[in-house]
């Protein structure tokens, strides 16, 4: 699996970073980011899966592979 | 050095001058029905608004008022997430519903910018603010708000009933905002006026209301004074000293800016605090869990957040439209009910029920889009400080007196009075 924030579509409200921040980050002014690749480790999809069910603006992409 | 001489009676006098707006008859009262006559001011709205806004949505959705000059009231997510985002319809030129419109041309900077302002302007004022509030610069708060919270407990010290809204959550924001303004903390107590005076006086008379809002910027002309003489590390003399497109901010922009920054925090933070304690003390089981797993209570909060949302905005309808059904007339109200959205049930499984351990909760109550509140981590933490502070120091509290709980009315919702009993 693979992260992608949508940068047109984050306005900063950090739900991601509060709710997996080994994935996510935040930018100098709060937006999200996404940490290293964006690649997610199996352990962690659950994480990655709630973090982009809480956006607000519906702006965190999930890449499923296979 | 040149002195700073933007901030001379003369820009008052300015201002003043450019403030020509429409006045609308007031109207108060029994609302008849509450589709076609809604009122927030209402003591019916301010006790329970939560039936009301369900039953809208059933059967409206979007309710409609003559008063306050024509307003409309959106009660579906859906229809309250569309206009947050459609900046070109509707303007945040004001966001507090009143019997007084400001004039068109104040967009699109607004009276306290960013949260008055309309795009392109509102992007780049919003920017001058966003690197003081991240997360990581907010988290800096920390140690002084746990350490003040336990100083109100302290206090606490022999009492069995204490007013949980005024003696501990009104203080909290009060107390953060005056150390990140770099205002004198034991000005706290005139902050409460000030917000009553913008955020509740809605219906008053005009003059009576100018009258208000001038003992505002009165009090923060004479901070922008003493921060211009004794410049020190805070967001007054940050704001002093911002530029945009190469120019020092215009003075109106400046006071505006530290206006907002002041009303803003904290009859809302005040409104969550409170909310998250009236409920707690209902309900015995989510409070013994939270005081058993303390690592809920982030969950927690959110589902606070979302039900007991304090804010509701306010946008004004650029041109005549016909949106979703309703043929809403240029420079009618919206109000911008995140609280009902938020218990929208095409949105959220068991939208009316408060579940603390809710793991999916994509709510509305810092807004959406553009102007998704600035402060939304400063909020987050205070909240999370002061819950944390209090189930630690009072793991075992109730309602003392039920009818003795006041809530606030108009646009931000939360109690006023709530007395607990502590032991």
């Amino acid at each position: 699996m693979k992260i992608l924030i949508g940068a047109e579509r984050c306005q900063g409200h950090g739900r991601c970073y509060d709710r997996a921040p080994d994935l996510f980050g935040e930018d100098d002014e709060g937006y999200g980011k996404v940490l290293g690749d964006g690649a997610v480790p199996p352990s962690q999809e659950r994480d990655a899966r709630l973090a982009a069910a809480n956006c607000p603006e519906r702006a965190i992409d999930l890449l499923e592979e296979g | 050095m040149t002195a700073d001489d933007r901030f001379t009676e003369d820009f008052r006098e300015q201002r003043e001058e450019e403030v020509i707006g429409t006045i609308s008859e007031v109207v108060a009262g029994p609302v008849s029905d509450w589709a076609t006559d809604f009122s927030h001011l209402e003591p019916e709205w301010s006790a329970d608004p939560y039936p009301i806004q369900d039953d809208l949505r059933r059967r409206c959705p979007i309710a409609h008022t003559e008063r306050f000059g024509g307003a409309w009231l959106p009660t579906r997510y859906e229809d309250v997430a569309a206009i947050a985002y459609d900046t070109e319809r509707f303007s945040s030129r004001s966001i507090i519903l009143s019997n007084f419109r400001p004039p068109r041309e104040l967009a699109p900077i607004g009276g306290s910018p960013p949260i008055s302002s309309d795009p392109p302007f509102h992007h780049d004022a919003r920017k001058l603010l966003l690197p003081a509030f991240t997360k990581a610069e907010i988290a800096k708060q920390e140690p002084a708000t746990r350490a003040f919270c336990h100083s109100l407990i302290d206090v606490f010290e022999g009492r069995d009933v204490v007013d949980a809204a005024g003696d501990y959550a009104q203080h909290i924001p009060i107390r953060v905002i005056a150390d990140m303004l770099g205002f004198p903390p034991e000005d706290g107590p005139q902050f409460r006026v000030f917000v009553e005076d913008l955020l509740e006086g809605i219906n008053l008379p005009p003059d009576e209301r100018i009258e208000r809002v001038s003992r505002l910027f009165d009090y923060l002309l004479v901070q922008v004074h003493d921060h211009i003489d004794n410049p020190r590390e805070d967001l007054t003399t940050y704001l002093i000293n911002a530029e945009l497109y190469g120019q020092k901010l215009a003075p109106d922009h400046v006071v505006g800016t530290m206006a907002l920054l002041l009303i803003a925090g904290i009859d809302t933070t005040w409104s969550a605090i409170g909310a998250s304690l009236w409920h707690l003390a209902k309900n015995p089981e989510d409070r013994g869990r939270l005081v058993a797993e303390p690592g809920l209570l982030p969950t927690a909060i959110e589902e606070f957040l979302r039900v007991y949302a304090p804010v509701t905005m306010a946008r004004l309808v650029r041109d005549d439209v016909h949106w979703h059904g309703v043929d809403m007339k240029a420079d009618d109200w919206i109000l911008l009910s995140f609280p009902a959205a938020n218990r929208d049930p095409a949105q959220f499984d068991r939208a009316g029920e408060v579940i603390i351990d809710r793991e999916v909760n994509r709510h509305a109550a810092f807004g959406l889009g553009i102007h998704r509140c600035v402060g939304s981590h400063l909020a987050r933490l205070e909240l999370r400080v002061a819950l944390e502070v209090w189930l630690a120091r009072i793991p075992e509290f109730t309602l003392a007196d039920p009818a003795a709980v006041t809530w606030s009315a108009g646009q931000i919702r939360g109690p006023r009075t709530l007395p607990l009993r502590i032991r």
